[in-house]
């Protein structure tokens, strides 16, 4: 077993874990953040995305111990207060969702590429979300949402 | 699914790694990005003992030009490429390949020599280093080696590097001036592997080809050079004609696999509709480059 601090959520963590405990197993058991999903446990489906350092992620390609000392985002964080963010807002305001599965994955997509990319339009977003599935949508309403979202931002 | 039992051992320095490879050889796996490793282990395609973690080692990471070449670093990591100036303004044919890798949350994670160092036939990296002649420099207790593109890929996931040997450093030549560049490929969705890929590269000077490198992704168990196509376009002025040409040159000889993405017929199709289009492109911004 190794022991690691993470920051997560701007609190720190600790755990003790075996080297091959992936990210998104050691937030869902031992830090008991079940927001973030897994799918298909070998990084095709995009429903476990969490934001480390910055930038958007696979929590199921990348072992826990590899997070040590690594600021870890995940869905829980974005509200911390209960207040949706503006991009949760915009979601919800589009009905981005359906069964709500591939959800957290895909705002924590979009909540790091929007940080990123202000100013991005339509066929960016799109190429950023490329990589998550959803099998209800037919995505159009999770690209409005986005969309709606960045507008609403660029307006302060 | 969850990976295997596994030890775990992050290196302080490539010499600890490379100790530690030396110790365990066949046994152990390097853990670089982990976006071809981690699924190889949740999969059971891949049983190491121990995973040997370089995240840690930042002498491997990072991009440097000098006398004509461009060094990336084995762990510099495929976003950072990506938004790199020196391989924007210097290795053209690598910057056009990296978008088309995977997704971003991938690219994020992934690195350059993680990805020549797993070799899949159908990825973009292999075909853009066997193109450019891209040289791999490893290390071992006894010093350094380096291994030409040529040599490095040896079938499906398979490269020369021993496994006492680690990965430090790719190479790749700076384009020379007049040097335009394309990296097509077909798959069924964005970020997916290719079905066929292409990466093409063609240097003019006054007018005709001077250069002209072409390799393939995902018509056998290595990246492929169309040596016969390159040969067929040295000296010659470009134009629709002498590309049709190439591609039928190009795919003369290549008998692709078959498998539920495509029938071989089907790839030898698409292989030559990317020499096609892949050459227009690289001759149009070669104009523009000159």
């Amino acid at each position: 077993m190794v022991d690691i601090t993470v920051r997560v959520n701007g609190g720190t963590r600790t755990g003790s874990v075996e080297a091959r405990k992936t990210l998104a197993d050691f937030l869902r058991e031992d830090l008991d953040l079940t927001g973030t999903h897994t799918g298909c446990e070998h990084g095709v489906c995009g429903a476990c995305t969490v934001i480390v350092d910055g930038r958007a992620v696979r929590s199921c390609l990348m072992l826990a111990v590899q997070a040590a000392g690594s600021e870890v985002t995940t869905i829980e964080g974005l509200a911390p207060d209960g207040a949706m963010s503006t991009l949760q807002e915009a979601m919800w305001d589009s009905h981005s969702f359906q069964c709500g599965f591939c959800t957290p994955g895909f705002v924590m997509q979009a909540s790091a590429f929007l940080k990123a990319h202000p100013e991005a339009g339509e066929q960016q977003i799109r190429e950023a979300l490329s990589g998550n599935i959803c099998r209800c949508t037919g995505y159009q309403s999770i690209i409005d949402g986005v969309l709606l979202a960045a507008e609403r931002n660029r307006q302060g | 699914m969850k990976l295997p039992s596994v030890e775990y051992e992050a290196p302080a320095t490539v010499a600890a790694a490379v100790d530690l490879l030396a110790e365990h050889q066949d046994e152990a796996s390097v853990l670089a990005g982990g976006q071809s490793l981690i699924p190889l282990l949740a999969l059971r395609l891949a049983r190491p003992a121990l995973l040997i973690d370089i995240n840690g080692l930042q002498e491997l990471s990072g991009v440097s030009a000098s006398n004509g070449w461009v060094a990336v670093g084995a762990m510099t990591r495929e976003h950072v490429a990506e938004d790199s100036k020196t391989i924007a303004d210097s290795v053209p044919l690598l910057a056009a390949a990296l978008p088309l890798i995977g997704h971003e949350a991938i690219r994020n994670r992934g690195t350059i020599g993680g990805s020549l160092a797993h070799a899949d036939p159908a990825a973009e990296l292999p075909a853009v280093a066997r193109a450019l002649d891209a040289e791999f420099v490893v290390r071992g207790r006894s010093g350094e080696r380096v291994i030409p593109a040529a040599e490095w890929f040896e079938g499906y996931l398979t490269t020369s590097r021993r496994a006492d040997e680690l990965l430090a450093e790719v190479r790749f030549p700076a384009a020379a001036p007049g040097t335009g560049v394309a990296f097509h490929e077909v798959a069924r969705r964005h970020g997916d592997f290719a079905i066929v890929g292409l990466a093409a590269s063609l240097t003019l000077s006054g007018g005709t080809i001077s250069d002209a490198r072409l390799a393939f992704a995902g018509i056998s168990d290595v990246p492929v050079r169309a040596s016969g196509a390159e040969d067929l376009l040295r000296g010659e002025i470009p134009s629709a004609e002498l590309f049709d040409q190439a591609a039928r040159r190009a795919t003369e000889d290549i008998d692709p696999p078959a498998d539920l993405h495509g029938s071989s017929e089907y790839r030898k199709k698409v292989a030559a509709a990317l020499v096609r289009r892949g050459l227009q492109a690289a001759a149009e911004n070669a104009d523009e480059r000159q």
